[in-house]
């Protein structure tokens, strides 16, 4: 009697992972290897490309920086409004991209945001990819990060503050070194989640080759003057380079 | 001297917990505590370490009111049931980190004593993953006796110990005490531990702690 009801949910998993493969195979199958490094190799292609990595990489870094203080409040405290205080905190996962990105525009039109823009551009220039991407990027890791502290007993921590430690040292030298592997983890996701971030970078920060083209940017644009195999070619680069971080997260013990 | 006035405490939930709870442990005394599963005794503990706080009473150690003194301040050495040994650190790193913390420069001194008096010399560079339940317990030992206390509180330190490794543990237990000249408080569900160790035997029912036998 259970047989047939454990083969129907395999093959269930089975269709939709082979409609997947298909996806990726027919977009590989479209292009030739020669015509990728040809497109990998032109100017603005490459300018994107160096341009989402360095700030991918500082968005998951800020990212990280926000999500350990705020997964670690979050993991230990009990507090009034904590069930709020978490449902706030998914916000950026839930919001429509565009949405974010107006969310952004119209902040740095106010005089706060004014302010700011006097003292770092954001709007339309490389620092507001990097916001755009960390916005999102942020509450992937803040998720992830609470759930390595959830997972870690905090029994070391109560100990550590008994031997003399105060609560920044438990959570410096007891509780983060136990998290590395979650550290780690949350870096890969907000990266692979920067990366393929796009609404907000395309509202807020343009479009403007060699200037704020990130990789999701040159899709777009290679696809809006009807380039499809450029387009083709930097979208397998994206799958590649994705597919290297679900390898990277996996090997850290957490699950995306 | 280990010293509770009216201490009350309970939980969040409501579920249980610890009423008007009076006591006083001499210096240099062994003391058990026995109570059923869920009665509160590791509460208690956490309560005399400071990672609880009372809704009332007083604690005193050595004539010192340290109700609201912070872990650190209180001079309280604690092995937790699960030993709860910092699981990416060294046994080395383990025993220097009340010393690092305390910002004392004779660490390395306390670790080599603390090593070869309790046996774990050849542990030094193991992680708590690559020890036996034994070996894990002397490393909590000697990392909660660095940070020098005069009051060790150890809750069930043998319930994951076989039978062998148990009397010697106890042993080990009872020469740690006399020798550091330390006020125990050892939480046990076990009558034969109480019996070889306790020099007082105290029994923690319905949120009262009473001498054993009453």
């Amino acid at each position: 009697m259970r047989r047939p009801f454990w083969i129907s949910l395999a093959l269930i998993t089975a269709a939709y992972l082979l409609f997947w493969f298909a996806l990726i195979a027919a977009t590989a199958g479209y292009s030739t290897p020669q015509a990728w490094m040809q497109t990998l190799m032109k100017p603005e292609i490459r300018y994107a490309t160096l341009l989402s990595l360095v700030t991918c990489s500082i968005a998951a870094a800020a990212a990280l920086l926000v999500a350990v203080p705020i997964g670690y409040l979050m993991a230990r405290r009990e507090f009034r409004g904590k069930a709020l205080l978490d449902a706030a905190l998914d916000i950026p996962i839930v919001l429509p991209p565009m949405v974010v990105g107006i969310c952004l525009l119209i902040f740095f039109q106010t005089s706060l945001g004014q302010a700011i823009e006097r003292i770092v551009p954001f709007t339309y220039t490389i620092a507001g990819v990097v916001l755009a991407q960390f916005v999102v990027a942020a509450a992937f890791a803040i998720r992830t990060m609470r759930g390595t502290f959830d997972h870690l007993s905090p029994r070391p921590e109560q100990v550590a503050l008994t031997l003399g430690a105060t609560e920044f040292q438990s959570l410096w030298h007891v509780a983060l070194p136990a998290a590395r592997r979650g550290m780690l983890a949350a870096f890969c996701i907000s990266w692979a989640r920067s990366l393929g971030e796009f609404g907000p970078i395309l509202v807020f920060a343009g479009a403007t080759r060699m200037k704020t083209e990130v990789l999701p940017t040159t899709v777009w644009l290679e696809l809006s003057v009807g380039n499809l195999d450029s387009a083709v070619a930097v979208s397998l680069t994206m799958i590649g380079v994705a597919v290297l971080v679900l390898l990277a997260v996996r090997a850290t013990g957490e699950r995306v | 001297m280990i010293s509770l006035e009216a201490i009350t405490w309970k939980a969040p939930s409501g579920a249980f917990g610890l009423q008007q709870i009076s006591l006083c442990i001499p210096d240099n005394t062994y003391a058990v505590l026995m109570g059923s599963t869920g009665c509160g005794k590791t509460t208690l503990l956490e309560i005399l370490c400071g990672l609880r706080t009372p809704q009332s009473g007083r604690i005193l150690l050595d004539d010192r009111d340290v109700t609201h003194l912070q872990p650190r301040e209180r001079g309280i050495g604690y092995v937790p049931q699960d030993l709860a040994l910092f699981p990416a650190k060294l046994v080395r790193d383990q025993i220097l980190f009340a010393p690092l913390m305390r910002g004392w420069k004779d660490g390395e001194e306390i670790l080599n004593d603390l090593a070869n008096e309790l046996g774990i010399s050849h542990l030094l560079d193991r992680l708590p993953d690559a020890l036996s339940g034994g070996e894990k317990q002397r490393v909590a030992l000697a990392r909660a006796l660095a940070a020098r206390p005069r009051v060790l509180l150890l809750d069930e330190p043998l319930s994951a110990l076989d039978e062998g490794t148990r009397n010697t543990a106890m042993e080990l237990l009872r020469t740690l005490q006399v020798r550091h000249s330390l006020t125990v408080l050892h939480v046990t569900h076990s009558p034969a531990e109480a019996a070889v160790l306790g020099q007082m035997q105290l029994r923690l029912i319905d949120g009262k702690v009473l001498p054993l036998g009453q």
